[in-house]
Formats: structure tokens, C-alpha cells, sequence
């Protein structure tokens, strides 16, 4: 008993060798632990990344908390949610989000101002690379992680076709910031069956398993506490009664306080449920410890 | 064998620079700085040549040993000699024409438990006396880009006590 837990506590010692250091929280570069995507992951607005959130390193424990809203011409998206972050290493997050059909959801048939809701719960594991320190070498940080789902209303959602109210999306992200010439760049493989980010549920009466879908981002440094650039994400088509788009949007992130950001961009999210394009403004706050 | 060359070497790096502390001998090097210089001369311009060199080194280290968050690694630590040094290694890797004669950079840090945090803070510190200077952000990020993988042979070096018990 002894001797196995002794042996257990020498492995995880091995594993985490800054636990021999000093433990200390905080001390992150400004904007590298991201911000808040829709999904709660560390990432940009609509892509999560490989960085983990909140400020600490690799000596310590962080988190952040987001709100964010986005202004459609016929829908509103609100999302919250909070992240932590563990040794620069592991990162887990929580969000809810609310999609409101405003007057949209009589025209649809299921009243107005009718909502969908989702929890998802995430959790990231960084495998291997340094998007920030590794100037040297082209290796990117890499991630790896699962996004579980619990869409509200599940009989709406089987009544518009899905097959599930709940289901797991698997991610790898690779993020790199290539600090001579100021960029800062990422690509994400999603492996989902989810409608519309969950929210109409998942899989379809065209397509029920996971498909990869791709999140691509790419942004240039302005100032230390200013990025901006673009994001695009593919998303599945699996739901017969409407056809589903692609989403990218325009984005700057400033951190206006070393524990505080906020993001602004204009975000097309294509048709949603047959109503037609859903361009809008996306604005997303966040604190981070 | 002969010990001339021995004592020799020994007696070139005996010729402490006025106002330093004598360091314990070590082989001289520009491979010591860490990283290679850049090709071009536009950088050394952007820096504003010695002078702005000098007056960020300058700024940098009268802003870490005033800073809370790692002034304590400095303190007891030869500050004429860690300005003299970095302004050798900020002028060669900026193709401003110097040799660097400081020690290798895990040499230089090795058993200051230094973390990460501290890495960022010095970068950040680095980053206000760059800003200070007025020079400009591509500019500052390729010095940095430069200067960042430092970090591998910088935080938590402990090379030289890896022999020592419980070390
Ligand atoms: C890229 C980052 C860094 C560079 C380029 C750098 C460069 C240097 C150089 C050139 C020296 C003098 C070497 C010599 O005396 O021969 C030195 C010494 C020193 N550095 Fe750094 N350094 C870096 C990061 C840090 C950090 C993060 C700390 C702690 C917060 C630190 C603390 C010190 C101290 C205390 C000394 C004096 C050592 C002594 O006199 O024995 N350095 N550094």
C-alpha cells in the first residue's frame, strides 16, 4: 500500500518535473493562453486551439471566464463559460449556450422567441511543441481534445431530424505563433457529428456519424495586446431540412488588461435552419487569472 | 604537455574589466550568445546602433532588479558585467559588428531556478525598454524570436548540479 502509493506519487513527480520547482501561479506572455472560443476551449471566437487557458505556466494553475453574444440578423448567441488551466498542460472548460430564434422561431414553427441551449464540456491534453519559446523550430504546439455536448430540448431536436441530443466531438489543434514576423497561426481537425455547434443536435436523417471538419486560423500581431485575423470553420451538413454552411469570421483580440480581454469580430455563420444569412456581430469578454 | 598555453589562456581572462567581479575561467566563444546573427544590418539600425543597444540594456536591467517579480535573482549578481555582457550579445546577434566574450547562456543561469514566469517577465521588461526606445514591433519580435528558444537552456537549467546529491 505504502510502497505503490510512494511509487505512484515518484511517476507523477516524472511526469510533472516542475513539481520539484517552486509552485507558482500566473506569469503566462499576454495573449498566449487565447481566449475564449464558443465552445469554451482556449482558441479564437469559433476555433479552439492547442494553447491552454489562463496565465499560468508550467509551474502553476490559471483559469479564465467568458461571456460572449453574437448579434445575427435573426437569432442572438449567447455563450459563457470558464476554463482552467493545469501546469500549462491540461485544460478543462465548461460553457453554456443559449440560441434564441427571436421572431425567427414563429416562422419555424416552434414559437417565438423560442431557445436552444447546450452545456459542452471540454477537456485538452498538450501533447508536444511550445507555440511560444520554440522559435526555432517549425514544430507547433499540439493539443488533443473532446468536447462533450448536452443540447436542451432533445424533442425539438429529433423532431427537425437529429439522431442525438448528446454526443462527444474529438479535436487535434496545432498552434503556432512565428514571432519574426508576427503571426500567429492554427489548424484544427474536428471529428463531429454535432448541427450547428450542437444546437440543433447531432447527426441527421443525411449523415448520423462524425465527419473531420476543419478550423483554420490565421492572425498578425499589431501590438503585444492586439491580434487580429480571420477564422474559418467547416462544419457537417447532416440535417435534410436545411442545408448547413461553413462559418469564418474577422476577428481582433485586445487585451486591454493583463487579466482581461475582449474580442470583436464580424462573424458569417451562413444560413441556420433555412433563414438565411447570419452575419452579424460577435463580442466576447474574458477575465483570466 | 606544456601548461604555457594553459597559463596563458588563464592569464587573458585574469584581465578583469574595471569595475567587475572576476569570474572562474571558461572557454571564449561567440557561439556563447546563443543564437546566430542576423545577415542583414537593417536590424543594428533598428536597435539605433550602440547607443540605443546601450540604452536598452541599460533600461532592462535597472527594470529587473527593480522589479518584485524577479529581483531577487539579481541581487548579490555583478550588474556591470551583465550590462557589458548583453550589450556584447545584443550588438552581435544584431550584426552590429562586437564579439560576445560572456559565458554560454547555461553556464550563465544554471542553478538560479529560474521559471518560466521569470522568463516572461524579463521578456516583458525587454519589451517595455524596446517600446522605450522606439523601436518598432516587427523589429522587437525578431529579437525576440531570436532570443526565445534561449529559454530551453535558461529556465530550470541545472546541468551543473545534476551530480549533486538530492539535486
Ligand atoms: C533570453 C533571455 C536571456 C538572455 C539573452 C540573458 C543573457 C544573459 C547574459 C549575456 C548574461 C551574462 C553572462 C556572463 O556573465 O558571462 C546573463 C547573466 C545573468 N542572467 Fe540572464 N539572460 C536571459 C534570461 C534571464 C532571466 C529570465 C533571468 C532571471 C530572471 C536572468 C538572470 C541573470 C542573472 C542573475 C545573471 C548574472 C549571472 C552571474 O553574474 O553569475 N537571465 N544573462
Amino acid at each position: 500500500m505504502f510502497k505503490s502509493a510512494l511509487l505512484l506519487s515518484t511517476a507523477i513527480v516524472a511526469a510533472f518535473p516542475a513539481m520539484a520547482h517552486e509552485r507558482r501561479d500566473g506569469g503566462k506572455l499576454l495573449l498566449t493562453g487565447g481566449v475564449s472560443s464558443v465552445d469554451g476551449a482556449a482558441g479564437g471566437g469559433l476555433a479552439s486551439w492547442a494553447l491552454i487557458a489562463g496565465d499560468e505556466t508550467e509551474d502553476g494553475r490559471g483559469g479564465s471566464a467568458h461571456a460572449t453574444y453574437v448579434a445575427l440578423p435573426d437569432f442572438d448567441l449567447t455563450s459563457a463559460g470558464v476554463a482552467a488551466g493545469f501546469s500549462n498542460r491540461v485544460e478543462i472548460s465548461y460553457a453554456y449556450q443559449r440560441f434564441d430564434t427571436r421572431k425567427a422561431g414563429a416562422a419555424l414553427g416552434l414559437g417565438r422567441g423560442f431557445t436552444f441551449g447546450q452545456h459542452v464540456i471540454g477537456a485538452k491534453l498538450r501533447l508536444a511543441g511550445d507555440a511560444v519559446w520554440d522559435q526555432d523550430r517549425l514544430m507547433p504546439q499540439v493539443a488533443v481534445g473532446v468536447q462533450y455536448h448536452i443540447a436542451e430540448k432533445a424533442p425539438v431536436l429529433r423532431a427537425v431530424g437529429a439522431r442525438e441530443s448528446e454526443s462527444a466531438d474529438f479535436y487535434i489543434a496545432a498552434t503556432k505563433i512565428l514571432l519574426a514576423q508576427g503571426m500567429v497561426v492554427n489548424g484544427t481537425v474536428r471529428f463531429t457529428n454535432a448541427n450547428q455547434f450542437g444546437l440543433l443536435g447531432f447527426g441527421g436523417d443525411r449523415h448520423r456519424g462524425r465527419s473531420a471538419q476543419f478550423e483554420g486560423s490565421a492572425g498578425k500581431l499589431l501590438a503585444a495586446n492586439l491580434l487580429a485575423g480571420v477564422e474559418y470553420r467547416t462544419k457537417p451538413d447532416n440535417l435534410g431540412f436545411a442545408q448547413e454552411d461553413d462559418s469564418y469570421d474577422l476577428f481582433v483580440a485586445w487585451a486591454f488588461h493583463r487579466h482581461a480581454s475582449l474580442t470583436a469580430a464580424y462573424v458569417d455563420l451562413g444560413d441556420i435552419a433555412t433563414v438565411k444569412r447570419q452575419r452579424g456581430l460577435f463580442l466576447s469578454l474574458q477575465g483570466s487569472l | 604537455m606544456s601548461f604555457v598555453p594553459i597559463i596563458l589562456l588563464l592569464m587573458t581572462q585574469a584581465a578583469t574589466p574595471p569595475g567587475e567581479q572576476p569570474v572562474a575561467p571558461y572557454p571564449h566563444h561567440n557561439a556563447n550568445a546563443g543564437a546566430t546573427p542576423f545577415a542583414d544590418a537593417r536590424m543594428w539600425q533598428a536597435f539605433h546602433e550602440s547607443a540605443g543597444v546601450g540604452r536598452i540594456v541599460d533600461d532592462l536591467v535597472a527594470t529587473n532588479i527593480a522589479d518584485p517579480r524577479i529581483s531577487d535573482i539579481f541581487k548579490g549578481q555583478d550588474m556591470v558585467r551583465l550590462r557589458r555582457t548583453l550589450k556584447e550579445q545584443f550588438c552581435y546577434l544584431l550584426n552590429g559588428g562586437c564579439d560576445y566574450s560572456g559565458r554560454a547562456m547555461a553556464a550563465a543561469h544554471a542553478d538560479m531556478g529560474i521559471q518560466d514566469a521569470d522568463m516572461a517577465a524579463l521578456v516583458e521588461n525587454l519589451q517595455a525598454a524596446m517600446r522605450r526606445e522606439h523601436v518598432s514591433f516587427a523589429a522587437q519580435n525578431r529579437l525576440l524570436a531570436k532570443l526565445a528558444p534561449m529559454r530551453r537552456t535558461i529556465v530550470k537549467q541545472r546541468d551543473l548540479d545534476r551530480r549533486r546529491p538530492g539535486g
